[in-house]
């Protein structure tokens, strides 16, 4: 499943989406960001409730395809700035982490 | 091995904004030379936990990357308080983070142990008052 198409799903707000074709391929849920580095794979969805700027490099370092932000947690503008110069896809939700991970692995 | 290749940067300290611009570049300075993207995501992991290290512990610093023919060196030299314990600070949880670095997301303590795990040699010299000098190293 590609970032386009989760989003797509009615479930998850779209808050920048400049790669839509990243393919997704797992989840991972943290907000410890060494945590998120040392853990978290390629490709996956990074489900945080974090939102500062530092995100955006680590979602960039990491090579994760999606951040997900739960619990309907938003973004300054100029991190959502950032997020799209850096080609970080950022998607939102009133969602839990768990039901946001439900929800992802569900449609994986 | 033949010609090296040199990235220099200088790392602001107390910049938070900015911290992991050096490990940006270097990422895609990596994939234009068509280098391995497991290869790449090691190096600027591993360069970016140290980044942002000296950018919380130790003020900034100077970054360098070489890509040898057969492998990337990787050193990070700050002039910041040094670390006493060596051996407890690569420890999985030890951190001396504020609570302000913290609420950031950092101050897991796993910024070194993510370090050694991602490179294939790692070693930290350090002095007390004097500063820290890690220099790290993955294979091609
Ligand atoms: N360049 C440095 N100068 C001085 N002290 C350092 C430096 N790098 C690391 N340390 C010390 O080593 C400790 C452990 O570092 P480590 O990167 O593992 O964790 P952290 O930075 O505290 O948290 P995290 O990396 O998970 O965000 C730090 O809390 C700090 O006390
Ligand atoms: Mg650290």
């Amino acid at each position: 499943m590609t970032v386009k198409q989760l989003s797509s799903s009615g479930q998850f707000n779209i808050l920048c989406m400049p790669e839509p074709e990243r393919e997704i391929d797992g989840v991972y849920i943290g907000d410890l960001l060494s945590w998120v580095m040392g853990k978290a794979e390629a490709d996956n969805v990074w489900i945080t409730i974090m939102s500062n700027i530092n995100v955006i490099a680590v979602a960039s370092l990491s090579d994760v395809s999606c951040v997900l932000l739960a619990e309907d947690v938003t973004l300054e503008s100029d991190v959502l700035n950032t997020a799209k110069e850096k080609g970080i896809n950022i998607l939102s939700t009133p969602l839990s982490a768990y039901e946001a991970a439900l929800k992802v692995s569900g449609m994986i | 091995m033949s010609e090296v290749l040199n990235f220099h940067f200088h790392v602001d300290g107390d910049d938070f904004t900015s911290a992991g611009q050096a490990s940006i570049q270097i990422k895609k300075n990596l994939r234009r030379l068509g280098l391995d993207p497991e290869i790449i995501r090691r190096v600027s992991i591993a360069m970016y936990e140290g980044e942002i290290n000296m950018v919380i512990h130790a003020h900034g610093g100077e970054a360098d990357v070489n890509v040898y023919e057969d492998f990337i060196e990787i050193i990070l030299k700050d002039t910041g308080p040094g670390i006493e314990n060596i051996e407890k600070a690569m420890q999985e949880g030890f951190s001396t983070a504020a609570d302000q670095i913290r609420s950031l997301g950092f101050g897991a303590g796993m910024g070194l142990p993510n370090m050694r795990r991602y490179t294939d040699d790692m070693k930290i010299e350090s002095t007390v008052g004097v500063g820290t000098t890690v220099t790290m190293r993955v294979n091609l």
